[in-house]
């Protein structure tokens, strides 16, 4: 039966053999989310993002695409849903323009319209009737983008978007994740770099070995990574360290060298930052010694197992 | 248009744009050249082979006796080079997953594959049909023809024959399309496919040469490839037509069944 809610699903289990790829992995995503499937390489979030695309059965467990199970209801569950899995790949002697062209016809020419207008989304429309065997890696993950896009998604699912990509590449990709997110559509991103989930996604699952340890908000799994270690410089270190002394909210403060350390909980280093301009200070450097997100990150999945939280 | 229809157009297109395609037209536009030059240049030539002795008398006789030739291996070649890619290239170039995940059944696909590959099959035969013709008449004319029950049979009239000829030797050639098609799709690996099509039509060849009941060598798919030669005798034999027929069909359905029943159920993962 239909329903509004984008992503659900429920003890999904996939075995390969022995390998347990997927160990009952539950995910809702909501409408409006920007979803952030986080996990090392070889988690499962690809294997995972193959059973909700309909391309491999779960041993166990169902999933629902807005109500539709995309294994017995294909291609009706994919309605409103594109994505890719992986790196997107198309007809290397087929143009950029002719490969949507494709899909689109593949869509009942739903997007055929739009192919103009997404090429220049994705800024392709210079090289849109290039063969695609000349693109670069950047190039065929902004067609994997476009092409998604050429169904006029209510849900997207993109699978590692920014891999392979340089700098600048994945830079824009998640400009364009936020400016699709924007326009409402649905996200749910697989990625292992948490930096990028941070930046993008407002909820996440964290995937390890095919167990999900953590679903929740990044803001509740923030404030359970407790304090970070922060590095300080100001154009006066003894000022510095009298107010950070004097405020609650540093502790461990310690000069090392030309530059003071402190320990404190990520939400309240914009008060001391406060606190030291205020003390007439002018700070050159604040920067997260470790950052205690991403410790918990590690600890979640390359740690011992831990039961799944939240 | 229905979903099936739309894949066959854009497999046809597909096709159009992949080198590999030439490969099997280009062989079938030269083989008829390259055998009237070696004729031009030698006294004799296969008079022994079915409606032989009408060579250098017609030029009508010559895709007939290109047809007896490439019956044997070379067309079946041709066939697998596309049919046994079509489905293993997907797998191969990863493509196969993101034309699931659109609109179209998988079923619907596969019948688009299914469809390209036979007229890629019907193509070429054409190519050689009428490269032979062309090729023929210059080097031979445009001649009556005496048929495989000596009887002698207008320029006008063989053409249409030859026509239908093409058609019937086309039959056993898509069933080997077929044949193909289901091991593209069962072992994903375009070689491996080409090679076990032409195993395995070369081992009905084989099978063929052991049997000693005549009658069950004719419901073999070698012995369909000759079933042509009864629009070449008088009265015209439509028991070798009609069998070249239905034994195709039964050569061509299961295969195409089992392709369907897996590519339908398979997961779809880089492996």
């Amino acid at each position: 039966m239909p329903s509004d809610r984008p992503v659900e699903a429920r003890g999904l289990v996939k075995r390969y053999g022995a390998v347990i790829a997927v160990d009952h992995v539950d995910l809702t995503v909501e409408p409006g989310d920007v979803y952030g499937f986080l996990g090392p390489n070889g988690a499962g979030k690809t294997t995972t993002l193959r059973i909700l695309l309909g391309l491999i059965r779960p041993d166990d467990g169902d999933a629902r695409l807005f109500g539709r199970d995309p294994q017995h209801e294909l291609p009706e569950a994919l309605d409103g849903v594109a994505g890719f899995v992986e790196t997107p790949y198309f007809y290397p002697y087929l143009s950029g323009r002719k490969n949507l062209e494709l899909l689109a016809a593949f869509d009942r020419d739903g997007g055929r319209a739009q192919i103009d207008q997404l090429l220049e989304l994705v800024d392709l429309d210079r090289r849109a009737d290039d063969r695609v065997g000349g693109y670069s890696q950047g190039m065929r993950q902004r067609l994997g983008v476009a092409s998604s896009l050429v169904r006029d998604p209510r849900l997207l699912l993109l699978d590692e978007p920014t891999n392979g990509l340089d700098p600048a590449g994945m830079r824009d990709m998640r400009r364009l994740v936020a400016r699709l997110s924007g326009e409402g559509i649905t996200v749910l991103l697989s990625s292992h770099l948490l930096a990028e989930v941070d930046e993008l996604c407002n909820r996440v699952a964290i995937i390890r070995t095919g167990r999900i340890v953590y679903e929740g908000t990044l803001s509740d799994l923030r404030a359970s990574a407790g304090a970070s270690r922060y590095r300080l410089r100001t154009t006066d270190d003894r000022v510095a360290r009298l107010t950070l002394l004097e405020h609650s909210h540093a502790r461990e403060v310690a000069l090392e060298g030309d530059e003071l350390t402190f320990t404190a909980d990520e939400e309240e280093v914009a008060a001391i930052s406060r606190a030291l301009v205020e003390a007439g200070l002018g700070i050159t450097a604040l920067v997260p010694e470790q950052h205690s997100l991403e410790s918990l990150f590690f600890e979640l999945t390359e740690g011992e197992p831990v039961e799944a939280a939240a | 248009m229905t979903g099936a229809l739309v894949a066959y157009r854009w497999e046809l297109r597909k096709l159009v744009a992949q080198k590999r395609t030439y490969i099997g037209l280009g062989a079938a536009a030269l083989l008829p050249v390259v055998f009237v030059t070696v004729m031009a240049l030698q006294k004799g030539g296969p008079y022994d082979a079915p409606l032989g002795h009408n060579l250098r008398r017609t030029g009508l006789a010559l895709a007939l006796v290109v047809l007896n030739f490439v019956s044997r291996f070379g067309a079946q070649l041709a066939a697998a080079l596309v049919a046994g890619d079509i489905v293993a290239s997907e797998h191969a170039g990863k493509t196969l997953k993101m034309i699931l995940t659109r609109s179209l059944r998988r079923g619907q696909i596969l019948a688009g594959k299914t469809l390209a590959s036979f007229t890629y099959v019907l193509a070429t035969i054409l190519v050689l049909g009428t490269a032979g013709l062309v090729a023929g008449s210059a080097a031979w004319g445009f001649n009556p023809l005496t048929n495989l029950s000596g009887v002698r049979v207008s320029a006008l009239h063989t053409l249409w024959l030859s026509a239908a000829a093409l058609g019937v030797f086309s039959l056993p050639l898509i069933a080997v399309a077929a044949f193909a098609i289901l091991l593209s799709t069962l072992t994903r690996n375009s070689a491996a496919s080409i090679v076990g099509t032409l195993v395995y039509a070369l081992g009905q060849e084989a099978i063929a040469g052991l049997v000693h009941q005549s009658w069950a060598k004719h419901y073999l798919l070698s012995d369909q490839f000759d079933g042509w030669h009864g629009l070449f005798m008088s009265p015209i034999d439509w028991t070798l037509i009609a069998r070249a027929a239905w034994v195709s069909a039964i050569f061509a359905a299961v295969p195409l069944a089992l392709a369907y029943a897996i590519f339908k159920s398979r997961d779809v993962a880089d492996d």
